[in-house]
This record gives structure tokens, C-alpha cells and sequence, in this order.
């Protein structure tokens, strides 16, 4: 038994936590997890990158604190416990970005403090690491966060590159298409375009995978 | 006077919480099934807001903002507590919310029935969370400012999350395409609901 008791690392079951949210179960896509500061930030690419990034960063290391300390929470203060954990992490997040990213952090704005109340990292620390041991925890953190990630910098791909011919701010539409009557799209700059995105991405995903679709 | 009817008009419409910000999705898109609940969801929101961002309004101006504790004394006037204000935020709107939880159960048996479980998820909502580090970033002059701006926010959500309530009760009877069926089609409405609310941002109050 005892040899059976320590799987390797990246056992199978537990490339599945990193491999599933990235698909099938989809935080944005199939939980409805953290829609809020997805849709904001992806007017640009960099900042959804950054963004990701710190999600990364607080998802990974909160669901393993919260898995280490699962035991020893009282279940009736858990809510309070779990934001306290959330919030210390994202004010670390908040700082190094003032630190080594200003003019990121500032166009983030409000939006690296709401990471706080993104739902998916509280939906992983009730849904996940409650209930599992730290390192499978750190991987579904990393499994949702990466999730997460490539939806928000696929709709900030998008935006970027229509909204404004760039990419991380350099150009990419060269000036020759500009000459023949080219015109960015100002439609994909406004916040609702984000959400036609994310609804096409859905529509996608669903039709590929026909056991995603709801009745 | 004129500012705060300024502040309340532009906190509902102009930047509405949902159509502009997109802040309370997660809630906004999981519990607009039926319009009943979304009336009491909304309620709740308001109700903690019009609560959470004056308490907070206090808290930066007499703690956490650059400055802010003078009152303690001349030697204090340099200290910027300003990192701490997402922890002790979050502390205050949760235990706000568990307080007004308290409340209402004792003297609205009613309310609180009705209200039921939203309550507790409401700490969560980024929407309230939200509305406190606007109220920091945006620099309200006075307490009277943070609330207007805390209640019309408030009815901002109200406002999205029951039109939204109510499209999705009729669509119920339309022929979606199937795989956009429930979450892609209410992405798509509340995108076209955004496009409307933008015409009022060529407002200028």
C-alpha cells in the first residue's frame, strides 16, 4: 500500500486538473467563474497578459495555502478566512505591479484589487481545495488559471488587432492598408464587444462539444 | 445639491456597474433566471451598497489615505496606510454584510426570507467590492457623494439585473441556436443591452 500511496507528480489524474479547465470544463466558458474582470480587461493585450498573469500567481498559491490549511478552518468562518488569504495574496500581486509595471497597474485599475472577489478563486477554494491535497490543489489552480488566461487573451487578441492594428502596441497592419481605405474598427474598443467575444467563443466551443450545450 | 444628483444620475446610467464595468457578473449572469429573484438579489445589492461604500468612504479618509491619520497627531501626517485598503475593504464588507445578515433576520423575518441566500454570496459580488475602490480612485469630496454614488451604482445593478430577468424569462420561448442556448445567447443580450447604455455616455452631466 505504501508504494501505492505516492503517485508521481504529474500522474495522470493530475495532468486532468490542469487539462480539463482548460477545455471541457472551462471556467468562463462552462463554470461562469470570473467573468467580471475577464470582459474588462481585454481591451489590449498587454494588460490581459499582466492580468492572467497575477490571477495566475494568486489562484496557484492561494488554492495551495487554503489546501494546506483546509483542516484547521472552522467551516462557519471559512468566507472570512478564505478572503482574508485571497487579499493578502492580491495586495503582494498589487504592489510588485507598482513596483515593476506602473502604467500596466494603472490602466488595470480597480481591477487587480477585484481579483479579490473574482469568483473563481473563491469557486476553486470551495469547489477544490477544501476537500484535496495541496499539490493537486496548486495544479487546479494553475488548471483554471490557464483557463482562464487563453479566453482572456484570445478576445484581447482580437480587440487589439481590429480595434486598434496592434499588437503589445506595436503595429501590425501595415500603413499600405491604411492607404487603401482600411479603418480600425471602433466597435471592438467598446466594453460590449468584449461580451460578442466571449459569446462567440461559447458558440464555438459548444458546437464542438455538444454535451456542453444546455437545454 | 446639483453634485449629488450629478453623481447619483451618472452612477446609474453612465457608468452603470454592469454595462460599463462589468462588475457583479458572475452573480448578474447566474441568478437573472427569473425575475423574482433578481428583484431580490438586486435589492440586497443596493442595500449593502448605499452601507458598505460610506463605512469605507470613512475608513480611507480617516485611516488608510495618504495623510489620513493627522487626527492622531502632527508625526502621524506622513504615513500612507494606502496598501492595506483591499484587506480592510473586503474585512468591512464582509462583516457588514454579516452584520446587516443579523439585522434583517431579527426585525424582517420577511426580508430576510425573501432576500434567503443571496445575502451571504452578496460579500463575494464584485460589484460592491467595486464600488468602494471607484469611491477611493475617483476621490468623492464628501461623505454625502460616496453615498449617492453607492446608491445610484446600486440601482444601476438593480436596473441590469432585472431587464436582463426578464429578457431571459421571454427567450425562454425563442429558437436559440443550440449551443449559444442559456450562457452565449445572455452574453449576446447583455452585449446589445451595453450597446444601448452607451448612448449615454455623450451625456454631460
Amino acid at each position: 500500500m505504501a508504494a501505492n500511496e505516492r503517485e508521481p507528480l504529474f500522474s495522470p489524474k493530475n495532468l486532468k486538473l490542469i487539462t480539463n479547465p482548460i477545455n471541457v470544463d472551462n471556467p468562463i466558458t462552462k463554470q461562469v467563474l470570473g467573468i467580471c474582470s475577464a470582459l474588462a480587461v481585454t481591451v489590449k493585450l498587454e494588460p490581459a497578459i499582466v492580468m492572467s498573469i497575477s490571477v495566475l500567481a494568486v489562484m496557484a498559491f492561494g488554492n495551495l495555502i487554503i489546501s494546506l490549511m483546509r483542516n484547521g478552518i472552522p467551516s462557519r468562518i471559512r468566507i472570512i478566512v478564505q478572503l482574508v488569504v485571497i487579499a493578502a495574496l492580491v495586495i503582494l500581486v498589487d504592489q510588485v505591479l507598482k513596483a515593476y509595471a506602473y502604467d500596466v497597474s494603472k490602466q488595470l485599475s480597480v481591477f487587480v484589487g477585484l481579483i479579490i472577489t473574482n469568483c473563481i478563486i473563491m469557486g476553486r477554494f470551495e469547489a477544490f481545495a477544501m476537500a484535496n491535497k495541496p499539490w493537486p490543489s496548486f495544479l487546479d489552480g494553475l488548471g483554471n488559471a490557464f483557463g482562464y488566461a487563453w479566453i482572456l487573451i484570445a478576445v484581447a487578441f482580437f480587440r487589439e488587432l481590429f480595434g486598434s492594428g496592434a499588437l503589445m502596441g506595436y503595429q501590425i497592419i501595415p500603413d499600405s492598408f491604411y492607404d487603401m481605405g482600411y479603418v480600425n474598427n471602433g466597435l471592438v474598443i467598446l466594453p460590449p464587444m468584449a461580451l460578442f467575444a466571449v459569446a462567440a467563443i461559447i458558440w464555438v466551443q459548444r458546437s464542438r462539444n455538444k454535451e456542453l450545450i444546455e437545454d | 445639491m446639483q453634485d449629488l444628483v450629478n453623481i447619483f444620475v451618472k452612477s446609474i446610467f453612465v457608468d452603470n456597474m454592469v454595462f460599463a464595468y462589468f462588475l457583479g457578473m458572475c452573480s448578474y449572469l447566474a441568478v437573472s433566471k427569473t425575475v423574482k429573484t433578481s428583484v431580490g438579489l438586486g435589492a440586497a445589492v443596493i442595500f449593502v451598497l448605499i452601507i458598505t461604500v460610506p463605512v469605507d468612504y470613512l475608513m480611507n479618509q480617516y485611516l488608510l489615505a495618504p495623510g489620513a491619520l493627522v487626527w492622531l497627531g502632527a508625526e502621524y501626517a506622513s504615513v500612507d496606510l494606502s496598501f492595506l485598503s483591499f484587506i480592510m475593504f473586503i474585512a468591512i464588507i464582509a462583516s457588514m454584510v454579516q452584520l446587516v445578515e443579523m439585522i434583517v433576520e431579527k426585525f424582517s423575518p420577511s426580508l430576510y426570507a425573501s432576500l434567503g441566500i443571496f445575502l451571504p454570496l452578496i460579500a463575494v459580488n464584485c460589484a460592491i467590492l467595486g464600488g468602494s475602490l471607484f469611491m477611493q480612485q475617483r476621490e468623492y469630496q464628501s461623505i454625502a457623494e460616496a453615498t449617492a454614488f453607492g446608491l445610484g451604482s446600486g440601482i444601476g445593478w438593480f436596473l441590469a439585473i432585472v431587464a436582463i430577468a426578464a429578457i431571459r424569462e421571454k427567450i425562454r420561448y425563442s429558437n436559440v441556436p443550440a449551443p449559444l442556448r442559456g450562457l452565449g445567447i445572455t452574453f449576446v443580450i447583455t452585449g446589445i443591452m451595453g450597446l444601448a447604455f452607451m448612448t449615454f455616455m455623450g451625456i454631460k452631466l
